[in-house]
């Protein structure tokens, strides 16, 4: 009697396992010559427009915009001001200072706070003439700032053209007090006392009842600091269009004028007169004859301009000096376009040719097809966007330093945010483009609705021509939210700027922003996975 | 397979003639037997074979309706979004010309589109084999293409801009843009207006045709729509941001999509690199080259 062996095959029984299914994937991606060949020219668009852009960056034309007190720094004028965070700062305002050596206060009454504009339509340089407000013109008192040119722990109580009293410090430091505009019928009260490191702001409306504003401990405040009066007068953002776009210009130059009286002052001042000026000597400011200080019977006149605040690089003005490091990803953009081409073709390409079925038929749980194919086309997006952002960075970074332009610093962690959250976005975008491309099944239906979704909506923000307000709608609900992640400098409320996408200023927080993205996707990815289960292939 | 339809283009098989369809197949066969090419009749038929394709897609007519109505949407928005009186102190310099016509440039998307399916749909379900097979004359199946892609982008987008126009009329007055403010009023009969008006149609136009020339180069639709983009917004977006006033010049004036657009300028026509129509006639360069090289790919290539 003979046994019979049934055929076994020799081949090892596997379990259909994630982990194969990966690496099929895998292999399709890796062995279609276009495929890789787009994802090399995703890198090589988004490293070598950030470096073309940082060769172009300073240029011997390059004309600084001369803000009147505004921005230092630009084209060949002085390096920009840091401030004791480290960011950049304004730092540039009149000031009529004595040194207070040790512990003391200052108090002062205010009743008048007027700003001139510059003349409606006029060219950039125009001395202010016309009445107006100026919403972040300030007039106050202010303790250990500026010992000229380098700019110093400080602590200062003000009031403000638009936003009511102040407490502001450190250039970044920025809290409310007393509502309301100032007049000779309702003056306010203003009041710093030093205790050491601390400082306490106080406000008031009739010099009686006070109110605390704020207390700020100032590591690094000497022992004798320069204290007194200040008025400052921010340069106004004018946002003009013009037929290649919308062009910010550097503004215009205010000038503000204060009037101080009851000023009473406790600790060591010296006896003698009182010093004026601006803190960096604006020569701008001074040939127009802004800027002075009269004292008549006890009421204290002081005219300026300039700012004592967090500086916003110069907006995209051509020609300006001043980018920051968010520029050099530009590219990302284009890089973009290619890797959802082949993110879209990774899955049409199966439909068009027919191996979906050999694909289903080889793991017939489609749900894991889509995350197995989802998973190879995010991490290949993902190095792509690294490599090409880090690229960009690095190099444009160097070109930029050995070519002399001036690039606003920015801390690591925000720098390291820019150029992961580029890679992150570029993976996302790549998972939502390929998920829009399983519902449709057609390459041109996924590229189209991916570009409507995504690079039309930043291009218009970001570049082209809409009005600040649809830029930014437009922000907040597409998928395009995500390049919020590339936003380098805050947004500072107590600094009036043109916060637009097209200044590099977005509506959400960065991953709020990704937030949007990412909701957006898992959508897509939902309808995806439920479609290729229920349809026929 | 392509060589089925090379051995067809000297002596074109009968079956050639049933290819097309109704009275463009007899009037053809009566007129001129399936050997010889004579210009009108042979120009007349590929016309009427395009045509036919495109029409009868199911796709055409929602994106030409998207054309309008995303184009008119976007003017508008632009329009209603932008307000004289609120731009900060200092004063602000707008264009109403080139706001009202905003949309022009989220439309270009959507003909992009169009004219790449014209073209990559054929290759993408082997329909090319069956036209160039009916039509072997190459270069006069490009020409029936882009002329029946052109023609309805020309007509829609006509409509488009002039929409658009009208709401800038109606909603720009009621935001500043009057005549007390300095602003003329926007008249599809003053100068600037209506050059602006004529040449974001024929912009329009040149965009499909430049998309036409690429995506019979490249076949690929995908690809195809990703190049013809990064071709449009590369300029602008690199110009955005490159900071030598030279290489700045520069780039606009080589930038399709940039200089295309001065035809829209209606003020500060001295501060552009170029006047409007040679920027318009950049665009033309542009799309004469795409065009050209489609028609030289696909001269020499297998289909």
């Amino acid at each position: 009697m003979t046994t019979i062996t049934p055929y076994r095959s020799t081949t090892r029984n596997t379990r259909d396992g994630f982990g194969q299914l990966l690496h099929a994937e895998w292999t399709k991606f890796r062995t279609v010559r276009g495929w890789v060949i787009g994802m090399i020219i995703a890198v090589l668009v988004t490293a070598g427009i950030g470096i073309f852009v940082a060769a172009g960056g300073a240029s011997p034309s390059c004309q600084a915009v001369n803000g009147t007190g505004g921005q230092s720094g630009g084209c060949g004028g002085p390096t920009l001001t840091l401030g004791p965070g480290g960011e950049p700062v304004t730092d540039n305002f009149y000031f009529v200072r004595q040194p207070l050596a040790g512990n003391g206060s200052i108090t002062v009454r205010v009743t008048s706070l007027t700003s001139l504009l510059p003349p409606t339509g006029s060219e950039l340089g125009t001395p202010p003439s016309r009445p107006g407000a100026v919403p972040w013109s300030k007039a106050g008192i202010i303790i250990g700032a500026t010992s000229l040119s380098t700019p110093q722990p400080y602590a200062a109580m003000m009031i403000t053209g638009g936003h009511g009293v102040r407490m502001q410090w450190n250039y970044t430091g920025d809290t409310p007090g007393r509502p309301g505009t100032v007049s000779a019928a309702s003056p306010r009260w203003l009041r710093l006392t030093r205790d050491g490191d601390t400082i306490t702001g106080y406000d008031s409306a009739d010099g009686v009842h006070w109110a605390v504003v704020g207390v700020v401990r100032l590591a690094g405040l000497a022992s004798t600091v320069q204290a007194g009066l200040f008025t400052a007068s921010p340069t106004i953002p004018v946002n003009s269009v013009n037929i290649s776009g919308v062009t910010q210009g550097g503004g215009g130059g205010t000038a503000s004028t204060a009037v101080f009286d009851h000023l009473s002052r406790t600790g060591a001042w010296p006896a003698g007169r009182w010093t004026g000026g601006y803190t960096e000597g604006d020569l701008a400011a001074e040939a127009q004859g802004i800027g002075g200080y009269h004292q008549v019977a006890g009421r204290i006149t002081v005219t300026g301009q300039g700012d004592i605040a967090p500086a916003i690089p110069d907006q995209g003005q051509p020609g300006s000096s001043q980018g920051t490091i968010a520029i050099y990803l530009i590219g990302t953009f284009l890089g973009l376009i290619a890797i959802a081409v082949v993110a879209t073709m990774f899955m049409t390409g199966e439909y068009r040719r027919g191996l979906i079925r050999t694909t289903l038929a080889a793991s017939p749980r489609r749900g894991r097809v889509l995350a197995a194919k989802a998973l190879v086309i995010g991490a290949v997006a993902f190095a792509a966007g690294l490599l090409g952002a880090v690229g960009a960075e690095i190099v444009g970074t160097h070109l930029a330093d050995s070519r002399g332009t001036q690039v606003f610093p920015e801390p690591w962690p925000t720098e390291l945010r820019m150029i992961i959250g580029t890679a992150a976005l570029v993976a996302v975008v790549a998972v939502l483009t390929l998920a829009v491309a399983t519902v449709t099944r057609r390459s041109v239906a996924a590229v189209s609705i991916v570009f409507v979704a995504i690079v039309v909506p930043y291009f218009l923000s970001a570049v082209a021509t809409l009005p600040v307000g649809v830029a930014d709608w437009l922000m907040r609900v597409t998928p395009a939210a995500a390049f919020a992640l590339q936003q380098a400098t805050p947004q500072y409320p107590q600094v009036q700027a043109y916060y637009a996408p097209v200044a590099g200023f977005y509506p959400l927080a960065p991953w709020a922003g990704f937030a949007v993205l990412c909701a957006w996707t898992l959508l897509a990815l939902g309808a995806a996975a439920y479609l290729l289960r229920r349809r026929d292939a | 397979m392509s060589q089925t339809a090379r051995a067809a283009r000297p002596e074109p098989e009968p079956s050639t003639g049933s290819a097309r369809s109704g009275a463009a197949a007899g009037r053809g066969d009566a007129k001129h037997p399936a050997s010889g090419w004579r210009f009108p009749d042979a120009l007349y038929d590929a016309l009427h074979a395009e045509w036919t394709k495109l029409r009868t897609l199911p796709g055409t007519g929602w994106l030409l309706l998207a054309l309008a109505a995303l184009t008119i949407a976007v003017s508008a928005a632009a329009d209603a979004a932008t307000t004289v009186a609120a731009c900060p102190p200092g004063g602000c310099q707008s264009d109403p010309v080139k706001l009202t016509l905003t949309g022009v440039q989220a439309g270009q998307a959507i003909v992009v589109i169009i004219a790449v399916l014209a073209v990559s749909g054929e290759y993408s379900t082997g329909m090319i084999r069956v036209t160039l097979t009916a039509m072997p004359r190459r270069l006069t199946m490009l020409a029936a293409k882009a002329a029946t892609v052109a023609a309805p982008v020309l007509a829609v987008g006509a409509i488009a801009v002039l929409a658009s126009a009208l709401a800038g009329r109606l909603i720009l007055p009621g935001h500043g843009f009057t005549t007390a403010h300095g602003y003329p009023a926007l008249s599809l009969g003053s100068g600037p207006m209506l050059r602006a008006a004529v040449g974001s149609v024929i912009y329009l136009a040149l965009i499909a045709l430049l998309s036409l020339g690429i995506a019979t180069a490249v076949r690929e639709s995908a690809v195809a729509i990703g190049l013809v983009l990064g071709l449009l917004y590369l300029f602008p977006i690199v110009t955005d941001v490159v900071g030598n006033q030279h290489w700045h010049r520069h780039l606009e004036q080589l930038s399709p999509m940039t200089s295309g657009l001065y035809i829209q300028a209606g003020v500060n026509l001295s501060d552009l690199p170029l006047t409007p129509w040679q920027g318009l006639g950049v665009l033309t360069l542009w799309s004469t080259a795409a065009l050209t090289l489609g028609a030289l790919v696909l001269h020499f290539r297998d289909a």
